[in-house]
């Protein structure tokens, strides 16, 4: 609670900045309040907490993503001023968006009710609808949000149907209580209670971008500036499938029948056609928009090999694919500047003429393709081991050979700037730029070798 | 703590290097460096021998709420692998440096990294540590290939890398699902993998998984597109790793752990691999013949031999184990000699096509005489050390099958035909406008083949103090047999 608090007086703070046009102190305020907001969330570690009738409860999971999403913005915001840089228009719109949007983000971690997932979604999306937006000139970029509006809305409309529905057959949008009429229920649920639950998910799936639903990311992504692609890709994606996961533990206990089906299955689509159609990509934003569409299916294991461990997994996993994301979409980010364009073939050489974003990207999808001893290894590893232990032997089996898949494409970049000859473009880049980008790749290699500091916090 | 030393001491050497900047520094460091690790090793050796047959055993947590832990010790197989990964590493090196490579301080750096993941692997007690080490010896070897090599590196580097990730995958997938299949509470140590409960249908899905993964490694036929390729298209450098020692991982993970964890699919599938690893070996040795490019040649008949080992692995006997054993020792310094042998023709005639060389031995005698050295090494002569490895994997394998030792004994007589016809041509004979300007070897070059001429003779005319390190560990193994 007292994280969304004061998150919301962060995001107000900085449009009172903007209105006193103190636009240089924006972001050294907002990485202030990120520390701020992150420290007060950790002080609530191990204190189990309801608010309002509820409504918002926090726990040790709510804290643990909290605290996930706030770094993973405070790492974003680390790229803002070199992406912004030279931009002459007043930016605290954008930055207080993006903070409401983080707030909302929290809610749906921390939530005890279906309204407030729903609160937190809409907080979310409608934020992100105009950050998507934000590069007004840019014809893409309103191509961008307006897909993104279209589908977002209409997939809203199937959210708020299924709490419609669930209500209608529960009577009650509490969790608990759910919970309390689920076991009632004693697996021979109402048709209404099921479609609900159906349009819940299909709803959620497609915030987190999960196959079928996937189909607004690529275009959206790659229309989105850059910095906003890489909120999207970590912040948003985290806090969905948290609130997915979140809805699942807290009324199911778990879960089975039906939908253990459905979310395996697309799991394994996600898995599959997420990394099967990367490697097709002519460049590297849409890469990593694929990139994160696979990395959802790997993230939705979680959700169906449910356990005490896997709450661990996915925070591991969260974390990790997090931060090697950022890592990546820092260095596109430089890449677009200084090219105009992110076809692979911009990266050639980039060894020669910028060795430590060339090492950075690298060990950011090597990462991102499990490959050991880093983080992503780490992820990937504890999340088969949680699948496994709950028999989930062929999903393993799929997602493993996703991974196999995912070498073909995570490899293009590392290739071009390898192996390719330069092309002569140097990248201009300012040194507290690569401190953070180095920063970020320590902390992948970091959590690669002392995964324990992690595992068993849950 | 020596075996810790072993894995640290080259990280740490391959993290300093990228600090040098002169050329000529970096060289230096880096051969002092490995020399230091075969110090190391040699010490390790002589207290395993000697005072204590402890293991040299490390243990310390890691992970030990999945059961894993940073386990590392070194029985007599290990020993032999660690002490052949640090005597070729600096031959490796100081043969490096007749090349300019450009970028030398990430060359050399690379080479580092990769001796300390490879001897990781080699000295794991941990499956998951195991396979911690056995990919990251992908990475620096896919650089140095993919980096260095020549023509169409691009591609035949990848195709490796994506085939070896793939097998290491399913290797993955076999580990977890056995690392529940152990005695509570479940972990990953050997010794725990080793007592897993497994149904047949099981033993056999994980023998499967485990046998792509070493089969691709190694290579066993039909899992060996991508070596030909690779070793040409490699550096000089990168060959030798991925020959000398790199394949050896797979043989050694058989040996380790595929063989006690899964013996029952072993037995039963045993005729099968040892079918698929003669066919290699008749395939590849006639492939072999056929080739007019020397590297080419020699990739192929690494695969001949290496189905040899492989096929002696299956055959479980003590013979053919300890045959494998030794031999694998034996082809790593063969098959690196003959890449320097080659990388020396080729950089002072610039080419390596069979066809158009011929008569060096007028001109190079030096040149010519390690050759052949090597090369009746590498044919298995009697008083060589291929012999003693040829001859025990062939007598084990006829206590398994007569058919089988007698189809496998082809490789003998083959690697005669294409090695010995291949010295006929480029060595004897006239020399023409290629090789008129060829020079013999340099002091500084003898000096690389001279630790290999040594080894060559010493494991051929003594083979019994490396045949007796191994010999309880390979009775160990093949007591789960039964």
């Amino acid at each position: 609670m007292t994280t969304i608090i004061s998150l919301t007086i962060l995001g107000v703070l900085v449009l009172f900045l903007g209105i006193m046009k103190k636009q240089s102190w924006l972001l050294p305020v907002i990485l202030l309040g990120l520390v701020v907001s992150m420290g007060l969330t950790i002080m609530d570690w191990n204190t189990f907490k309801v608010y309002y009738h509820e409504m918002i409860v926090v726990d040790n999971v709510s804290v643990a993503f909290s605290t996930v999403l706030i770094f993973s913005a405070f790492l974003i915001f680390s790229l803002a001023s070199h992406y912004y840089r030279g931009v002459q228009r007043p930016l605290d719109d954008i930055f207080g968006v993006m903070i409401f949007a983080l707030a909302g983000a929290v809610m749906m971690t921390s939530y005890g009710n279906l309204i407030m997932l729903f609160l937190g979604i809409e907080t979310l999306s409608i934020a992100l609808y105009v950050l998507a937006g934000s590069h007004k000139e840019a014809i893409t970029s309103n191509e961008a949000t307006l897909k993104y509006f279209l589908l977002g809305s209409f997939l809203s409309g199937f959210l708020l149907f299924g709490i419609a529905l669930i209500y209608g057959s529960s009577g009650t949008f509490d969790l608990q209580k759910i919970s309390v009429y689920v076991s009632s229920c004693a697996g021979d649920y109402p048709p209404m209670f099921l479609a609900g639950l159906f349009l819940l998910i299909i709803g959620l799936a497609f915030k987190i971008a999960i196959v079928p639903f996937h189909f607004w990311a690529p275009d959206v992504y790659e229309g989105t500036p850059t910095l906003l692609t890489a909120f999207m890709a970590t912040v948003v994606k985290t806090a969905s499938i948290v609130a997915m996961f979140r809805f699942f533990t807290h009324t199911f206990q778990g879960i089975h029948g039906a939908w253990e089906t459905t979310i395996w299955v697309m799991a394994a689509f996600t898995i599959l056609l997420g990394n099967l159609t990367g490697v097709y990509q002519p460049n590297l934003k849409r890469m990593l928009a694929y990139s994160s569409i696979s990395h959802s299916g790997y993230m939705l294991l979680a959700v169906v090999a449910f356990s005490p461990m896997s709450e661990n997994a996915l925070l591991l996993y969260t974390l990790s694919y997090s931060i090697a994301t950022i890592s990546a979409f820092g260095i596109l980010i430089l890449i677009r500047e200084a090219h105009g364009n992110d076809y692979f073939s911009s990266l050639n050489g980039m060894a020669k003429t910028n060795p430590l974003e060339a090492f950075c990207l690298t060990v950011a999808m090597l990462s991102l393709a499990g490959i050991p001893p880093l983080a992503g290894f780490m992820a990937k590893y504890y999340l088969f081991t949680t699948a496994l232990e709950k028999g989930l032997v062929w999903l393993v089996i799929v997602a493993i050979a996703g991974s196999a898949i995912s070498v073909a494409y995570y490899f293009k970049p590392i290739m071009a700037m390898y192996l390719k000859e330069s092309n002569g473009v140097k990248l201009e880049v300012e040194t507290s730029y690569k401190v953070h980008l180095f920063f970020m790749t320590m902390l992948i290699i970091l959590i690669g070798l002392l995964p324990f500091l992690l595992i068993g916090l849950l | 703590m020596l075996t810790v030393i072993l894995i640290l001491l080259p990280l740490l050497l391959s993290l300093i290097i990228i600090a040098i900047r002169r050329e000529k520094a970096i060289r230096q460091f880096a051969l002092a460096g490995s020399l230091i690790e075969f110090g190391v090793a040699v010490a390790a050796f002589i207290q395993y021998k000697t005072s204590c047959h402890c293991n040299l055993l490390f243990t310390a947590d890691w992970l030990s709420t999945l059961g894993v832990s940073l386990k590392f010790g070194m029985d007599g197989i290990s020993l032999l692998m660690v002490m052949l990964t640090t005597f070729l590493v600096p031959v490796i090196i100081l043969a490096s440096f007749r090349h300019s490579y450009h970028r030398p301080a990430a060359f050399y750096s690379l080479i580092l990294l990769m001796e300390m993941a490879l001897t990781g692997v080699f000295v794991s007690f941990d499956g998951l540590v195991f396979y911690i080490f056995w990919e990251l010896a992908l990475i620096p070897a896919y650089f140095i290939c993919a980096v260095w090599g020549g023509n169409d590196r691009i591609r035949i580097t990848f195709k490796f890398f994506i085939y070896t990730f793939t097998g290491s995958l399913f290797m993955l997938v076999a580990l977890l699902y056995l690392y529940f299949k152990t005695p509570l509470p479940h972990s990953f140590d050997f010794q725990w993998l080793y007592a897993a409960t497994l149904t047949p249908v099981e033993q056999t899905w994980i023998f499967g998984a485990f046998f792509l993964a070493f089969a691709i490694k190694i290579p066993i036929f039909p899992l060996h597109t991508w070596q030909p390729d690779t070793y040409s298209g490699a550096p000089a450098a990168g060959s030798m790793l991925l020959a000398g020692i790199m394949l050896k991982m797979g043989i050694y993970g058989m040996i380790r752990w595929m063989i006690p964890v899964c013996h029952e699919a072993v037995q039963q599938y045993a005729s099968v691999a040892i079918i698929l690893a003669i066919t290699g070996i008749v395939y590849a040795s006639v492939i072999a013949i056929r080739q007019s490019d020397m590297k080419r040649l020699v990739a192929y008949s690494s695969i001949a031999h290496v189905g040899l080992i492989a096929a002696g692995v299956f055959a479980l006997t003590p013979n053919a184990m300890e045959g494998a054993v030794i031999q694998m020792v034996s082809h790593g310094i063969n098959i690196v000699g003959l890449f320097i042998v080659i990388d020396i023709i080729e950089q002072r005639t610039g080419t390596r096509t069979i066809g158009s060389l011929g008569g060096i031995a007028v001109k190079a005698p030096r040149l010519a005489i390690v050759f052949m050295i090597i090369l009746l090494g590498s044919i298995a002569l009697p008083l060589t050390n291929g012999f003693i490895g040829e001859f025990l994997l062939l007598l084990g394998l006829f206590e398994y099958s007569m058919v089988f030792a007698a189809i496998a004994g082809l490789t003998i007589i083959f690697s005669a035909v294409y090695m010995l016809w291949m010295y006929q041509r480029t060595m004897l004979g006239k020399t023409n406008e290629t090789t008129e300007k060829i020079s013999d070897l340099s002091w500084s070059e003898m000096a690389v083949f001279v630790p290999l001429v040594i080894m060559i003779i010493w494991i051929g005319l003594f083979p019994g103090l490396f045949l007796d390190v191994a010999l309880p560990d390979v009775m160990q193994v093949l007591n789960y047999i039964k």
